[in-house]
């Protein structure tokens, strides 16, 4: 299973390497969606910088559904996903692979935006262990479901807008814990937020959703 | 083919449906009206019943869905089981939210607020919008199958997780200012008693839409099967006068 996911993982980020969809086409779209945020909500009075952890997760999620489409999109093409099931690899490996993939790719993505948030909202950063601990987490979770509500969606038609009306409300509790934990490592929490009970959450979203994906990947292989 | 979804057994229980309804609305009407929420109060004999029917629809789905998927239970009574079932529970959420929505108005002062249940039941909505879309996708119908057991399999891994979430968001932030508004807390006999009636209520309205809604769900099966043989009967036909 890990030699299945590490082929796969290898692959995608290769293929990624290669196109540069998400680093042209994804990156771009998460720092306008930075700026945007600044031109809805006044850059003076300080909105952005108390609400830089928030905005900064929605970006990553706004993102994660353009880079779980494009992950998908690799496979739809040229008859990729029977090739990928007539491999012989184990489809919990695949879900893992790609799921690592997406992580990865999500994982760049997430310090691109953390530079956009510094310099476009003046967010001052600190708490880098909890941080990087918080976005590694995240990032686990976001990617497993993603994948998972990713292969769910991709083999139907209308999966464009199907995706995001899936993906979305699963992964709300990602934003939440995710968002509240940033604000504690920031120091920008509202409340006395713990960060070790958000982080716990985070930790346990990232392990169901693994978990699911490993036993689910196959039936929902088999389908297409 | 049948050409009708009723039966002696919706027929009984679509009357004790709507005894039940008759009994839940004249217990509510006749509940007194409460010092702080006013005649509002009364929407306990509902809201409740609603909001637990609206999970119990979604363990129907989740149960259906898991039996669809074991190899030895797979059958598409259980997929059909299962869409049945989501689209009722969809409806009663939306209903609970709307319900909760006009108790909150002159209770809160504010259509909506970032309550913890409040939010976790969009949540759930949105959720299961999602699982319904899913299942309007035209493909073929195992295929279809697969994927929706999957997908409202996972709903019911989320919906916890998301309770969570909204639990803690809420709580950290602003105690529980809220759960001191709930009616929960001046309830009397009375209130209790309608509330019960109106759980009683929306189960059996519940189980008499799931019987109707499932038999339409079997009928319009037997409706594409049907037409495919008969167009499948007709290339044939033409063979033969050529």
């Amino acid at each position: 299973m890990w030699r299945d996911a590490l082929l796969v993982a290898a692959k995608d980020l290769r293929i990624e390497a290669r196109s540069r969809v998400a680093a042209n086409q994804v990156a771009p779209f998460a720092v306008l969606v930075l700026v945007l945020f600044a031109f809805a909500l006044d850059p003076d009075r300080g909105v952005l910088e108390r609400a830089a952890a928030g905005l900064f997760w929605v970006a990553v999620l706004f993102s994660a559904v353009l880079a779980v489409q494009r992950s998908q999109a690799v496979e739809g093409a040229d008859g990729t996903a029977d090739a990928l099931r007539l491999s012989g690899l184990d489809p919990a490996g695949i879900f893992l692979g790609k799921a690592a993939a997406l992580a990865v790719e999500l994982f760049a993505l997430e310090v691109v935006l953390g530079a956009g948030v510094v310099v476009l909202y003046g967010v001052e950063p600190g708490g880098y262990l909890l941080l990087f601990a918080v976005a590694a987490a995240a990032t686990l979770g976001l990617a497993a479901a993603g994948t998972i509500y990713g292969a769910l969606a991709g083999g139907a038609r209308m999966r464009e807008t199907l995706l995001p009306l899936l993906l979305l409300p699963a992964v709300a509790p990602v934003l939440v814990a995710a968002t509240r934990a940033s604000e504690a490592a920031l120091g920008t929490a509202v409340a006395a937020t713990t960060a070790a009970d958000w982080m716990s959450l985070l930790g346990v979203l990232a392990v169901v959703y693994l978990a699911f994906g490993v036993v689910a990947f196959g039936p929902l292989m088999e389908e297409r | 083919m049948r050409a009708s979804t009723s039966s002696p057994l919706t027929l009984s229980l679509g009357l004790a449906a709507g005894l039940a309804l008759a009994a839940t609305v004249m217990l509510g009407v006749s509940l007194p009206a409460s010092v702080e929420q006013g005649e509002y109060s009364r929407l306990i004999a509902i809201h409740p019943g609603l909001a637990w029917a609206s999970y119990l629809c979604f363990g129907v789905t989740a149960l259906a869905s898991a039996a669809w998927l074991w190899p030895r239970t797979r059958s598409s009574r259980w997929d059909l089981l299962a869409g049945a079932s989501a689209e009722i529970g969809v409806v009663f959420t939306a209903l609970t939210l709307a319900t909760g929505s006009i108790w909150g108005r002159p209770t809160w002062g504010v259509w909506w607020v970032w309550d913890a249940r409040l939010t976790l039941s969009a949540l759930m909505l949105a959720l299961y919008l999602g699982y319904l879309a899913l299942r309007r996708v035209p493909d073929p119908p195992e295929i279809r199958a697969r994927r929706c057991a999957v997908a409202a399999l996972l709903s019911v891994v989320v919906v916890p997780l998301n309770h969570f979430a909204v639990d803690w968001w809420r709580t950290l932030h602003q105690g529980r200012s809220f759960a001191q508004l709930d009616p929960g807390n001046a309830l009397d006999g009375e209130f209790i008693g309608a509330m019960l009636v109106g759980l009683l209520a929306m189960t059996l309205l519940y189980s008499w839409l799931l019987v109707h809604r499932y038999r339409v769900a079997r009928l319009e099966d037997e409706r594409d099967e049907r037409s495919l043989e008969e167009a499948l009967e007709e290339r044939r036909r033409e063979a033969v006068v050529v």
